[in-house]
């Protein structure tokens, strides 16, 4: 089942690397963390440039057609550099759910300027209680002419305080958590009645609470879709976020590994002691499998397969324990240098654990994919 | 679980628990004690504990200890630590205290123990250098006799608290053509001798607990060694060996399993299959606790009467830091997408956190207690520990 990636493919990979390699050391991520803004608007326009951001879009929407399989590549390596910039947020998620649900002339107006690298998106759909049932939303939406008005709270908005525009879910019709309520609106970032409280994330991004008191919102998709359109949106987001973590996993693995033959205790190496060996082969293990798993979802998700949700929950579910076990090793062979700021394994280790918590933690996904079994 | 407590004992447990109530400071009760309290604020709990004689319960009546019995001690333990006190600077009085009175000599013990008890004076411990964490034979850091001081240089890590810290006693190579074990000397350096510098290491949670701490020709008189020259090494043992005591952390865990199951009911609805699953998770780690708590309680009625439990304590800190870690995890994973807020250190008035309160300290806990495993001797070193002096392999 290995790929066997097209040329234009190796081409975006090693155009992703050299400009990563070049441009996004450890050093200059972590000025760009620790900046005022916290994301590099520079960076950004950069990674337009050479056509990121337009890799997964369809041609007709002004893309290069590269779908899931290009959102992968880029993903994997963004995750190998700990890229802080909003692009599962903006291309994924938004630029998703725009290109498979927006009219013709939302399409229009919002795909160019997020292929240009000119505006910056957010998906606002969890709540306070809602954990991560897409269904669970309180915030409402009345309509006002063409338009309606939105009021209530988001919670945890990852990259809202950078973000131009927002996806909302809220309520048309139902009760919290009835899942035929539900819609999506785009709501202008800028706009009074949008209180927007931020803070930072425990991987060195940023992302707010928000609390909307009749803002106007622009509907996405038809009324009552927001759940089923979350969903696939969801699915598409986990084959990024998968990717990311995988790959933060074989940086993870490979500084591991070049530690534990450098590292000396007891006057030979620590590589040479048999139970950490054993370890390292568990950390090789299970980045295998993560990454088997993870090409498997993106190469189903480029295909549009049936049932893609179920392997997209069990891949969430496989990758996160698999990150979660590299990332605690690693820490953990590299003694009290992997506890430090300084070195980049700690941050790998929290970039692995938010990923963890995104659209739910590998517990809550492993439930759901028992679930859907049981429903099949 | 308790230990089955004479009727004085059990008098003495009630003692202690409504001193605890009645004195524990307020301004003690932050949201993470070990990174929120001043140098100064930190003092408070110990300085009531000193005035009441209560201050250090593992020494000996001669030196200022108030002569209680294993089972007192103990019970003096559980039940601090099960009302989520402060614990004193163990660097000071659990670790150089006990060095100081065993193998120090009489002006020693005179200049040092006092302010020990009192706090005046706060300790910090260099042991670890840059290339040796497990492996502590391997000390660097030299001192070269030069009349009647000694000329100190290296670089000490991962000192904890070194910031506030008056002195700091040092494992220092004084031989260096012996045996990796046989040429180390103990030192007590003050930390405002020239030379010294102290350089923070910020960790992955944010905070600022531990130092780099340099040393470059410090002048420590030679009164300061502690015991002969080049026997530090019997006395670095024997510190680490009261490092490992009550590591098991049983009313920690208790405290933060209470407090986990609280979240868990106010975060995940009953009907929600999440709900089973933490539920499951936490049953699991409390039998943990339980077992663990039980043993502790069979080792120390065994010492009560006399049994040395020997490696045991390797036990108490291989499963009392996996099962914290569990907690730490739980309680991060329990708050959902809350989990994704850090808050920022140096703490600021108008930082915003999101979420309830419960949460705000649940990442730099989760992400703190991954060192668990790795300080006081990493959790494989325990083990290797168990497979040599326990099952003999």
């Amino acid at each position: 089942m290995d790929i066997q990636f097209t040329e234009e493919q190796e081409l975006l990979r090693s155009s992703v690397q050299r400009m990563l390699r070049d441009q996004y050391s450890f050093e200059a991520r972590r000025k760009i963390v620790a900046s005022e803004d916290g994301w590099s608007r520079r960076q950004w326009g950069a990674f337009a440039e050479l056509g990121l951001l337009a890799a997964p879009f369809s041609e007709e929407s002004g893309g290069l057609g590269g779908g899931p399989l290009s959102t992968m590549i880029v993903a994997q390596e963004f995750g190998r550099h700990l890229v802080v910039e909003p692009y599962v947020e903006t291309v994924v998620l938004a630029g998703g759910l725009i290109e498979h649900a927006g009219t013709e002339e939302q399409k229009q107006a919002f795909i160019p300027s997020i292929i240009a690298g000119q505006k910056i998106w957010a998906l606002a759909w969890t709540e306070k209680g809602s954990r991560f049932d897409l269904a669970n939303v309180a915030t409402a939406a009345r309509r006002e002419g063409d338009d309606y008005m939105l009021r209530g709270e988001k919670t945890a908005v990852i990259a809202a305080p950078w973000a131009d525009y927002l996806i909302v879910s809220a309520r048309t019709k139902g009760k919290r958590d009835d899942r035929a309520g539900v819609s999506l609106f785009v709501v202008d970032a800028r706009v009074a009645n949008l209180d927007l409280r931020s803070f930072k994330t425990i991987d060195g991004r940023r992302a707010a609470e928000i609390t909307f008191r009749d803002v106007r919102g622009e509907l996405l998709g038809s009324e009552g879709a927001g759940v089923a359109l979350l969903e696939a949106c969801r699915d598409r987001a986990i084959g990024a976020l998968c990717a990311e973590a995988v790959g933060a996993m074989a940086e993870l693995n490979s500084a591991t590994l070049e530690y534990s033959k450098a590292r000396k205790q007891f006057g030979v190496t620590i590589g040479s002691f048999q139970v950490l060996q054993h370890r390292m082969v568990d950390m090789f293990i299970a980045h295998q499998e993560a990454l088997s798993l993870m090409q498997h979802l993106n190469l189903s998700l480029g295909v549009g397969e049936s049932g893609i949700s179920r392997l997209a929950s069990g891949a969430k579910s496989k990758v996160g324990y698999a990150g979660k076990f590299i990332a605690d090793q690693a820490v953990q062979l590299h003694g009290g240098m992997g506890m430090t700021d300084e070195l980049n394994v700690g941050h790998y280790f929290k970039r692995i654990s938010s990923i963890n918590i995104q659209f739910g933690d590998p517990a809550h996904h492993l439930l759901r994919y028992v679930q859907l079994d049981a429903a099949a | 679980m308790e230990l089955a407590l004479s009727p004085e004992d059990a008098a003495f447990r009630d003692e202690v628990r409504a001193f605890i109530a009645e004195n524990y400071p307020k301004e003690m009760r932050v949201p993470n004690p070990e990174t929120d309290l001043t140098k100064e604020q930190s003092l408070l709990w110990h300085r009531i504990l000193y005035n009441k004689g209560w201050i250090a319960p593992l020494w000996p009546k001669e030196y200022g200890g108030p002569g209680w019995s294993i089972t007192r001690r103990f019970i003096f333990e559980q039940e601090t630590s099960r009302a989520g006190t402060l614990p004193p600077l163990a660097f000071s009085v659990t670790m150089v205290g006990p060095v100081i009175y065993t193998f120090g000599n009489d002006a020693q013990k005179q200049k040092f123990l006092p302010r020990i008890l009192s706090g005046e004076d706060w300790w910090c411990q260099g042991y670890s250098e840059p290339g040796s964490g497990s492996d502590l034979a391997t000390v660097r850091t030299k001192a070269v006799r030069d009349g009647d001081h000694y000329i100190v240089n290296g670089h000490k890590t991962w000192t904890t608290l070194a910031q506030h810290a008056d002195w700091i006693f040092c494992l220092v190579r004084t031989d260096p053509s012996a045996k990796p074990q046989a040429g180390i000397s103990f030192l007590l350096i003050d930390m405002k001798s020239p030379g010294v510098t102290v350089r923070p290491i910020i960790t992955i949670d944010g905070s600022h607990e531990v130092n780099d701490v340099f040393l470059e020709d410090v002048r420590v008189p030679v009164e300061n060694l502690i015991g002969e020259e080049n026997k530090g090494w019997t006395y670095a043992k024997f510190l680490l060996g009261n490092e490992r005591t009550s590591m098991a952390g049983i009313g920690r865990s208790t405290r933060y399993l209470d407090r986990l199951k609280k979240i868990v009911k106010a975060e995940i609805p009953a009907d929600d299959p999440a709900h089973f699953e933490f539920r499951k998770e936490i049953g699991r780690i409390e039998l943990d606790v339980l077992a663990l708590e039980a043993t502790e309680l069979r080792v120390i009625a065994q010492m009560a009467r006399g049994i040395d439990p020997g490696p045991a304590a390797s036990l108490f800190k291989i499963r009392g830091t996996e099962i914290f870690q569990g907690i730490t995890e739980l309680t991060h994973r329990a708050i959902g997408n809350y989990g994704l807020a850090l808050r920022e250190h140096p703490l600021s008035a108008n930082q915003f956190m999101p979420g309830p309160d419960y949460g705000h300290t649940a990442s730099e806990k989760y992400l703190n207690a991954r060192k668990l495993s790795i300080y006081g001797g990493s959790n494989e070193i325990q083990r290797n520990i168990i497979a040599k002096a326990v099952l003999g392999l």
